[in-house]
């Protein structure tokens, strides 16, 4: 059993329950199961009103939309239609596409160097043989994934910047201190190092798990035919962990657009949006702060639909490679 | 998802809280997988070391500076690592009943309400999706899903909030993180897998089912119970993004966005009480220090209880979301 075969609809079969059948009239069905409905009542009733409703709200993407014209509702009914002209200025904006580019950089230095981190943290962790060693370690390197952003970046400011630690390191071995904070030259080395310390550890959770489910005798017979260290490692454990890494990897892709709103919003003042402009922060400044709202939900419905068609894409891919991929049909 | 019977102990020990294996620890390696040289041994040593010290002491330098006096923080400069002179006049001049007390006070009740409100919902939500056939249970389950495929844009959901009335209250910091569909998967992929014979027996008891929720599942659910409160309160205690855009009041702050204004930006933010005379002073640096401390207490307090359970839900949640 591998837990990259689990998805999203699988279901245990169904058992045979003498109670509940699947049959019977609809009312019969719900004299039974209305506990079951009003159970989900709530969720349902939020995810209406501030998930469903909002969605419907992106129609002012193709409005010149008017607050003041009307309360609620009203203010959607008397906005002027514009057609795609939002979408025409989103694309016609360098500010736009500095962000776009902004945004695929981003992701793409943190699958090249944040990706791999987890996994050879992973299989250190997984080649130690000390319960508690192993164990003291998870849980300090998990640590951090649960601090807030506004920690994370104040820590790292004030470790690395001029009065810090890095500085007095510097200092006692002669070095000039390089200039990380404030520099938009550095900036995306920071942004990587900050993402790195707070999520690498957590990431590797879930590749130790991947670990623990590699069978030993696959080990044990493979070190019987005189297979040494390196060479188990590379065609018995990478292989049994390929999966989970396959399927990360495609999520992460399908997730492209988004690199960490609150990290670079916290710190898009200090270096400038040159190199802090990031899609999701592009949405909050040019819509939210400017007041351009149907410019700025423009800007955020095409987030949504390329990373949707992103994820659904990388599922596709996820099939093809004979994965099982995030979710299957039911 | 039990261990397959075939894994040996050494495998299962692998991740810290296999359930029933915790404190079991193998008592041999396997013989060939203990071929390890000494300079393997110190580079694992090296290697682990490094990753700790890198995560252990900048924490560390946070919390010494919030507890140095003057001394220490004028010969050092910035943050200290070996302190000179201890005091705690940081934290009597935050805990005084200024700005960053009463943000502090936001912040613990905002994360209480919604952490409470958020973990019934999505109890009640789990255990109602937790029955396949039941009456819509396809439909409920893929509306739940499809929050994970598309979302609504910002601006949107800020027109909702404001058409509801909701900017600038208390409020606004709670309803939207009431529901998480990766939370709701966790918790409902545990009651999918509790034994349905117990269920079933309750049923011809006659129990009804918010009995049998009450009675005998959520009994059985603490360890996934916790995880999903756990996730639920960091995620409220850290938010600050939220406050920032629902409220102009800077009297209504929680402690993330103060932290932000007055140690990020270095803003004044009023940080002792106006109106008491100052008894004591600290260095900035310390008092600085010291909110964090604050911000990142609780999560410090909670951690340890909740850790050893969360490795099984986390696994959970991620690969099936």
């Amino acid at each position: 059993m591998t837990t990259s075969s689990a998805t999203l609809l699988d279901e245990p079969k169904p058992v045979d329950r003498p109670l509940r059948g699947r049959r019977g009239t609809f009312l019969r069905r719900l004299r039974a199961d209305w506990p079951l409905l009003v159970m989900c009542a709530p969720t349902l009733a939020w995810l209406a009103t501030f998930h469903y409703l909002p969605m419907l709200g992106n129609v002012m993407a193709f409005q010149d939309y008017n607050p003041y014209s009307g309360e609620g509702i009203a203010a959607f009914v008397n906005s002027e239609w514009v057609g795609l002209d939002n979408f025409r200025r989103l694309f016609e904006s360098s500010d736009f596409w500095r962000a776009l580019l902004n945004t695929l950089f981003y992701t793409i230095l943190q699958l090249l160097f944040f990706f791999p981190i987890p996994i050879i943290v992973a299989l250190v962790l997984n080649s130690i043989n000390s319960y508690w060693v192993k164990a003291i370690t998870q849980s300090i390197l998990y640590l951090p994934h649960f601090l807030s952003w506004v920690i994370v970046v104040t820590i790292s400011v004030r470790t690395l910047g001029s009065t810090g630690l890095l500085a007095r390191l510097c200092e006692a071995l002669g070095v000039r201190q390089p200039w990380l904070v404030g520099n938009p030259e550095a900036f995306p080395g920071l942004v990587l190092g900050q993402s790195i310390w707070k999520d690498a550890g957590w990431g590797v959770i879930i590749f130790l798990a991947a670990l623990a489910g590699v069978d030993s005798h696959l080990h044990e017979a493979a070190a019987v035919d005189g297979a040494g260290k390196w060479r188990r490692l590379w065609h018995v454990t990478l292989p049994a962990i390929r999966p989970v890494v396959v399927l990360l990897l495609i999520m992460r892709l399908g997730d492209a657009l988004s690199v960490g709103f609150e990290q670079f919003l916290l710190q898009r003042d200090a270096v400038g949006a040159d190199k802090a402009e990031v899609l999701d922060t592009y949405v909050y400044f040019s819509g939210v702060l400017a007041g351009d709202w149907s410019y700025g939900t423009a800007a955020g419905l095409f987030k949504a639909v390329v990373g949707l068609v992103l994820i659904l894409a990388a599922n596709k891919v996820a099939h093809l490679v004979g994965e099982s991929g995030v979710y299957q049909k039911a | 998802m039990t261990t397959p019977a075939h894994v040996s102990p050494k495998a299962a020990a692998t991740t810290v809280s296999h359930r029933g294996r915790r404190g079991r620890r193998p008592s041999h390696a396997s013989p060939w997988a203990s071929e390890t040289s000494f300079t393997e041994q110190l580079l694992k040593v090296l290697f682990i070391g490094g990753l700790l010290v890198a995560v252990l002491v900048p924490m560390a330098m946070v919390v010494v500076t919030s507890l140095s006096g003057p001394r220490s923080v004028s010969e050092q400069g910035g943050l200290v690592l070996i302190p000179k002179d201890l005091s705690l006049a940081a934290y009597q001049m935050v805990l005084s009943g200024g700005a960053v007390t009463k943000a502090l006070i936001v912040s613990l009740v905002v994360t209480s309400v919604g952490t409470i409100t958020a973990t019934v919902m999505t109890i009640l939500c789990s255990y109602g999706l937790s029955r396949p056939g039941s009456l819509w249970h396809r439909p409920i389950l893929f509306t739940v899903l499809l929050t994970y495929l598309i979302g609504p844009s910002l601006i949107p959901v800020y027109l909702t909030m404001q058409t509801l009335h909701l900017l600038n209250t208390y409020a606004a910091l709670v309803v939207p993180g009431l529901v998480s569909a990766f939370n709701i998967i966790i918790l409902r992929t545990f009651f999918l897998g509790l034994p349905q014979e117990l269920l079933d027996s309750a049923r011809i008891d006659g129990a009804g089912e918010f009995t049998i929720l009450r009675r005998i599942v959520l009994p059985l659910s603490k360890a996934p119970i916790a995880v999903v409160a756990l996730f639920t309160a960091v995620s409220y205690w850290n938010s600050f993004f939220t406050a920032l855009l629902y409220l102009n009041d800077a009297n209504k702050w929680p402690l993330q966005l103060v932290l932000r204004q007055y140690v990020l930006q270095g803003q004044p933010v009023g940080v002792t009480n106006p109106n008491q005379t100052a008894q004591v002073s600290a260095p900035e640096v310390s008092v600085q220090m010291a909110v964090v401390v604050l911000a990142m207490i609780p999560v410090l307090i909670v951690y340890p209880f909740v850790q050893k359970h969360f490795v099984k839900g986390v696994v959970l949640g991620a690969v099936k979301g």
